[in-house]
């Protein structure tokens, strides 16, 4: 299988979806000639022309209120946020739109959309380049939130979040664009919403991430066997809805669990999964549930030093993961 | 909390039956105050509050038997209990100007000390279940050290003493199964085969107490010969006196156990206990009586048997005799006997070979008083009342001529008795 980086997975992916099906379209802040600010629709222009990869004007609001138009008439729109941190603008529409337009309409209506946003920190973005808003819209019922960390998953479940019936928060982190590798197997390679993926067998202790923090917790894992910890870790690739089933299998397993995310810690994604963990297998814990996570600061500093001290890093998990494992 | 356990009422006692509770869930229990009544094959006892709180759960009903060291009982401890041991953690701290200088460090250790003993008594979910899974009791629990941080015991600590745990065992399991092979059929003999019949907890513990007995006790065996026409004619005089004062009948019993006493207080080397360390002469003069029970036996102990006259033994054995059989014994009345009195005259035999009762050196059997013609004094030959004592002894312990010399002394005091030997 050839070896790919997260930011070709996601434009063959959205390639091979625009050629697969008449009906999906790209939407975005210079997502057509340009190719987007990350290049992930580098080409589509030229491939499929301006009424297929459209240009939209810098308003979120509206890219995402096209999109939810057009998908009530039929059409798969993939809309583009150019940064995470500037979807506050498009809150109304998928919040107040988008995430009960099924509901409301008494399941008349399907709003098959995907919203895609790269989020995350590390890459010296400061505050409005670097957020993390997935426990936000985890927190909206109605819509699903997804956030590959490989490759293979990123085109996968890009697949399965043009062909939902349902609006999807595509969240792809910035950091991992062009930072992850990984082989992507030929053909569809659909990967469905909704499930986590053991990414490495152990049977002492679980991390479980997704994102950025999902290369990390492998790198960690790798340093935790040298010193005889054997680790298991846990992409949870969807965030909502949350694969509860996987979540409390590895907690059974090891009996040790620690959550990471770089998004603040307050009802956090971690906070979430504990509590599931909690309701679901407090009889085979062995030490307390542990979650490492940016702070609850206002968003992610620009100065080096500052974002290194929000972000969690490999050596900072390794630590936790070893105090976890010496309880 | 704190769990009560069904105690090892008795040496070989395996499992007890929860008789009564006297105490209810809520009640607030004083430290040694009466918590349950408990039954064994042996005695029965109340077994006391180990320590002072609110019984928070009866686990075992009245009526149910148990295995030794099963949770029967949890107690909360109170407060002023757990307090009362608080206040001597400041008094251990150091108190010279030298040490001070390290003072940083000290309520740092006593902390790590306070979260080491907290992290002991605190055990996670997933090793109560493993805990719970593999049985594994609290003496096996507190001898798994724990790999956590500050002592605490992990599931992994379990699962590896499980594992290792397990390895005895399935050595054992491969003895079994090559045992059960073994032994091939004769060819031809048809075998019928038999019901085993279950076997009750005495019928264990007689068992386990007989095997280890004849197995680490060189038993020597010998047997003296004694006329028992006085004491046989005394007896008879004697008897309904006896009861009419007394209430009792007036047996054999008390007037060999006193001979016996007699004879220990002549030869002592009877009246000890062989260790490796050296033979352990007893100060006391306990004597077990054996009493035969429904299915089985149990051995009651006359304490400082000595210091008792012959209506005195009468008394005490005719009581534990009694309470004996009616399962009433309390867990003192079967310990202690330094020397054992067996009495299988009483179904006719003439000669019996009786195990000795470990750690005692020796026992006695009184066999049965049968009228035979004898040769008495100037060659004549006289009807008499003779019996035969036979004493099994721990040839480590003694050897031959002292136990003749005891059978001699407890022969010579029975042949001469008459009705100056007074029974009070």
């Amino acid at each position: 299988m050839p070896q790919k980086t997260v930011i070709e997975a996601i434009r063959e992916g959205m390639d091979e979806e625009m050629a697969r099906d008449p009906s999906v379209f790209l939407i975005g802040e210079d997502v057509g000639q340009r190719g987007g600010v990350f290049l992930a629709s580098d080409g589509l222009y030229k491939k499929y022309g301006e009424y297929r990869v459209i240009d939209s004007p810098l308003a979120e609001s509206c890219i995402v209120g096209v999109a939810i138009g057009a998908a009530i008439n039929g059409m798969r729109p993939i809309a583009e946020i150019q940064f995470a941190d500037f979807i506050a603008p498009a809150m109304n529409q998928i919040i107040e739109e988008a995430a009960r337009f099924c509901y409301r309409t008494a399941g008349d209506f399907n709003l098959p959309m995907v919203i895609r946003a790269p989020w995350g920190g590390g890459v010296h973005g400061a505050l409005y380049h670097s957020q993390s808003i997935e426990a936000t819209f985890a927190h909206i019922p109605g819509l699903k939130v997804v956030a590959p960390g490989t490759p293979a998953d990123a085109k996968g479940l890009l697949k399965a979040a043009v062909r939902d019936p349902d609006p999807v928060l595509f969240l792809e982190h910035k950091r991992t664009y062009r930072l992850v590798k990984g082989e992507v197997p030929d053909g569809d390679g659909v990967v469905p919403i909704g499930k986590a993926d053991v990414k490495r067998e152990g049977k002492d202790l679980s991390l479980i991430a997704y994102g950025l923090m999902l290369t990390y917790c492998l790198e960690v894992a790798e340093k935790l066997a040298a010193d005889g910890i054997s680790a298991e870790v846990l992409d949870l690739r969807t965030i909502k809805p949350i694969d509860q089933a996987a979540i409390v299998a590895t907690a059974k397993k090891t009996g040790k669990v620690l959550v990471v995310h770089e998004d603040t810690r307050f009802a956090g994604i971690a906070a979430e999964v504990m509590a599931i963990i909690m309701e679901h297998a407090f009889d085979a814990l062995d030490a307390p549930l542990m979650r490492l996570t940016g702070p609850d600061v206002p968003a992610m500093p620009f100065n080096h030093v500052l974002e290194e001290a929000f972000m969690p890093n490999v050596d900072r998990i390794l630590a936790k993961a070893k105090e976890l494992a010496a309880y | 909390m704190a769990s009560v356990k069904m105690p090892q009422l008795g040496e070989s006692i395996t499992e007890g039956t929860i008789s009564k509770w006297l105490k209810q869930p809520g009640d607030q229990v004083k430290k040694y105050e009466g918590l349950v009544e408990v039954i064994t094959d042996k005695v029965n006892a109340e077994v006391p509050a180990p320590l002072a709180g609110v019984l928070k759960e009866i686990k075992v009903k009245e009526g149910t038997t148990v295995t030794v060291g099963t949770e029967i009982a949890v107690i909360e401890e109170s407060m002023a209990a757990s307090q009362a041991a608080t206040p001597s953690a400041p008094a251990s701290q150091p108190s010279k100007p030298v040490v001070a200088a390290k003072g940083a460090e000290v309520p740092a250790r006593a902390a790590a000390a306070a979260e080491r003993t907290e992290g002991r008594a605190r055990l996670s979910p997933a090793v109560r279940a493993l805990i719970e899974e593999h049985r594994i009791s609290d003496a096996e629990l507190s001898g798994i050290s724990g790999s956590g941080i500050g002592g605490r015991i992990s599931k992994k600590d379990i699962e590896d003493y499980v594992a290792k745990r397990a390895q005895p065992a399935a050595a054992n399991g491969e003895q079994r199964q090559r045992g059960a092979e073994a032994p091939p059929r004769p060819a031809g003999v048809a075998a019928v085969p038999g019901t085993p019949v279950p076997l009750s907890p005495m019928r264990r513990a007689i068992a386990s107490n007989m095997v280890r007995s004849k197995q680490t006790i060189p038993h020597a065996w010998t047997v003296a010969e004694v006329d028992m026409s006085n004491v046989v004619r005394f007896r008879q005089q004697a008897r309904d006196g006896f009861k009419q004062k007394e209430g009792i009948d007036l047996t054999f019993v008390p007037i060999i156990v006193k001979a016996v006493v007699e004879g220990l207080k002549a030869v002592p080397i009877l009246n000890a206990s062989w260790s490796d360390d050296g033979v352990v002469m007893h100060k006391d003069i306990n004597i077990g009586v054996a009493v035969s029970v429904e299915d089985g036996l149990i051995v009651p102990v006359i304490h400082q048997a000595d210091r008792l006259s012959i209506a005195g033994l009468a008394k005490v054995a005719d009581d534990l005799a009694k309470r004996a059989r009616a399962g009433a014994l309390t867990i003192p009345d079967v310990q202690g006997a330094t020397f054992t009195v067996n009495n299988p005259g009483t179904f006719g035999t003439i000669l019996s070979y009786s195990i000795i009762a470990s750690p005692q050196a020796g026992i006695l059997a009184m066999d049965a008083i049968v009228k035979r013609p004898v040769v008495v004094d100037g060659d004549a030959i006289a009807v008499r009342s003779m019996m035969n004592l036979c004493l099994s002894f721990d040839h480590r312990v003694l050897d031959g001529v002292s136990a003749a010399r005891f059978l001699q002394g407890v022969r010579r005091w029975l042949e001469g008795f008459s009705e100056q030997i007074p029974v009070y």
